[in-house]
């Protein structure tokens, strides 16, 4: 039986050994190797990779990633909570959830294009606003910070959104209207009654949201411009025009434990609330 | 003050679409149809019907979940129809009870006196002296999910009642307590009622919760109302076939109906008896019931004494005073 079993279990093993273990360690090999002139890396083995995490320069755009993730991360689970709290309320809750859902059949990359589309100085909005005559200037909409926040908040709202769907629709609805008998005003009773009954679904949607933001590039590289640089930039600038891999896969291996200590936190804060 | 805490004049309510709320609820199914309803100061009234006949809706739209298409509800003679439910004096023990899972049960029952600010002077003597009178001291830390049935429902008694208000809602509270405690707890519901002198009104579908607890009570079918009246008067004179058949047992013959403890059976054919074969016997302690086919096809059940012996396959005789027969008029209204 427990032969059966292994071997059943041996096509997960392999996967998870083949694209998780072992490019983990190739990682992990190379942040401690030293740079190759053309690329690639070269022994000897070295520390200086880690150590060139804290330059000032690297803190500085480890410090944007943060914070522009932080304040999408609000935004999103800000704006899916009511949309949650509707769809979980509708009839129509299987509609719903495929229009959330919609987006993804498209690519991210042909998305974020048509943001540029949008946003740039002879773009839609601009155009259109010029041609009502609101502006006489276009105005900068597109590489800067608060493009790459809406970038991200567009498409990484809909992970914000499941998470809180899945806790808000299994709470009983009779829960609020027991508040509202109570004497609960709709403030109160979103206070004091829903939102800490979702504090699960928050925490789950904070972390879906926050940890890819955190090592996102094709947004901020195609909405930031040249100018906001975030970590993943970063990385993946080590691995192409500087050819420096050793301190890109050290810088890999930070975002990593960033993003792992903050499940750890999210779970054991997770724990204590339920 | 008027005598009566609670009024209901021709109030409608029709959904629009199926909302999955009223079991049997179609499209633009009409739930409420012209209710009038009048509820004296300090009584029990329950509300009795099937389900799906529309008890459910009325009590949401008093408590203000749902509101009214036409009619008015007033309250100590002041229109409340338009009110949100956190500005009416009136409170809801659910049927699941909702209990906030995340409070324990002082902070269930603390949650209606910190609403609205003005939170009462007294308010810590009132909490703990109703946590006494429903025997949940000790229990004041504890969550929902670690307490019994019983005493959920009592926590929900509780948080609605420490607000003292107007009309306690009760939409069918001993549903979802085990048969065995159901009884004790109607005990205790009535003693309560009488000690804290809070109109209670009372939404069930079960007509012996109904009969035992009310001072009065309104039967309600296909969303009206079909009688008012103390249990007594109902069950003694009902005012259609409904109301008849709902309350209690009743046997029918060509359009009269006759209650199984008013028919007299007879080995001897009186004048104007009946005749038919025992089918079955059950024996009840203080009462035997005995089932009658009649010849005319019929079946009657009869109450007798505990005495009588009557086997099956055995010819009787059923036969009743004209009295004590109900007769009503084709169609039910």
């Amino acid at each position: 039986m427990s032969r059966l079993r292994a071997w059943f279990l041996a096509p997960s093993w392999l996967l998870a050994v083949a694209t998780v273990a072992i490019p983990f360690a190739i990682v992990l090999a190379y942040s401690a190797l030293s740079r190759g002139a053309y690329g690639g890396v070269e022994l000897p083995w070295t520390s200086e990779n880690y150590q060139r995490l804290f330059d000032l320069l690297y803190g500085a755009i480890l410090w944007r990633s943060v914070w522009i993730s932080a304040v999408a991360t609000v935004l999103c689970v800000v704006l899916a909570f009511p949309l949650a709290l509707f769809i979980a309320r509708s009839p129509r809750k299987n509609l719903y959830l495929s229009l959330v859902i919609l987006p993804f059949w498209t690519s991210f990359l042909i998305r974020l294009y048509a943001w540029m589309f949008l946003l740039r100085d002879t773009g839609l909005i601009n155009t259109v606003l010029q041609w009502t005559g609101w502006i006489r200037e276009p105005l900068p909409l597109l590489y800067n910070d608060g493009a790459v926040i809406l970038g991200l908040v567009y498409g990484y709202l809909p992970f914000a959104v499941l998470p809180l769907y899945a806790t808000i629709e299994k709470l009983d609805p009779h829960l609020l209207e027991a508040a509202a008998d109570l004497g609960a005003r709709p403030f109160r009773a979103l206070v004091e009654i829903l939102l800490p009954l979702s504090a699960e679904g928050i925490w789950a949607s904070s972390i879906l949201v926050f940890v890819p933001c955190l090592g996102t590039y094709l947004t901020s590289d195609l909405l930031g411009g040249s100018k906001t640089i975030l970590i993943g930039n970063l990385i993946q600038n080590q691995f192409t025009a500087s050819r420096d891999w050793p301190f890109g896969a050290a810088l890999s291996m930070a975002l990593l434990a960033m993003a792992g200590c903050l499940l750890w936190v999210a779970r054991k804060r997770g724990q204590e609330l339920l | 003050m008027t005598p009566h805490v609670l009024e209901l004049r021709d109030v409608t309510k029709t959904f629009a679409s199926r909302d999955g709320r009223e079991p049997k609820a179609g499209d633009g199914h009409t739930a409420v149809a012209g209710v009038s309803l009048r509820i004296a100061r300090g009584s029990f009234f329950s509300l009795l019907g099937p389900s799906g006949c529309g008890k459910t809706t009325t009590l949401r739209m008093i408590a203000g979940f749902e509101s009214p298409d036409s009619g008015e509800i007033r309250l100590n003679g002041n229109r409340i129809d338009a009110l949100p439910p956190y500005r009416r004096s009136v409170n809801t023990v659910f049927q699941n009870y909702a209990l906030f899972p995340h409070l324990t049960v002082l902070g269930n029952v603390e949650f209606g006196l910190k609403q609205g600010g003005k939170s009462a002077n007294d308010a810590a003597v009132r909490v703990a002296r109703l946590l006494g009178q429903l025997q949940l001291n000790g229990k004041e830390s504890r969550r929902p999910n670690e307490l019994s049935g019983g005493e959920r429902q009592r926590v929900a008694l509780a948080r609605a009642l420490v607000l003292e208000p107007d009309v306690l809602l009760l939409d069918e509270p001993l549903s979802a307590l085990d048969p065995q405690l159901r009884k004790q707890v109607r005990a205790e519901l009535k003693d309560l009622q009488r000690r804290t002198g809070i109109t209670f009104l009372m939404v069930t579908h079960d007509q012996e919760e109904a009969l035992s607890l009310s001072d009065s009570m309104a039967v309600m079918h296909r969303g009206r109302i079909e009688q008012t009246g103390t249990p007594q008067e109902l069950y003694q004179k009902p005012a259609t076939k409904f109301v008849a058949s709902f309350l209690g047992a009743m046997n029918w013959l060509e359009g009269r109906g006759v209650r199984p403890e008013a028919v007299r059976l007879s080995r001897n054919e009186l004048a104007g008896a009946y005749r038919g074969t025992v089918r079955a016997t059950l024996f009840l302690g203080a009462a035997s019931q005995v089932e009658v086919r009649l010849e005319r096809g019929e079946v009657f059940t009869v109450q007798t004494a505990p005495g009588e012996s009557w086997a099956d396959g055995e010819t009787a005789f059923v036969s009743w005073d004209a009295a004590q027969e109900h007769r009503f008029a084709a169609g039910g209204l």
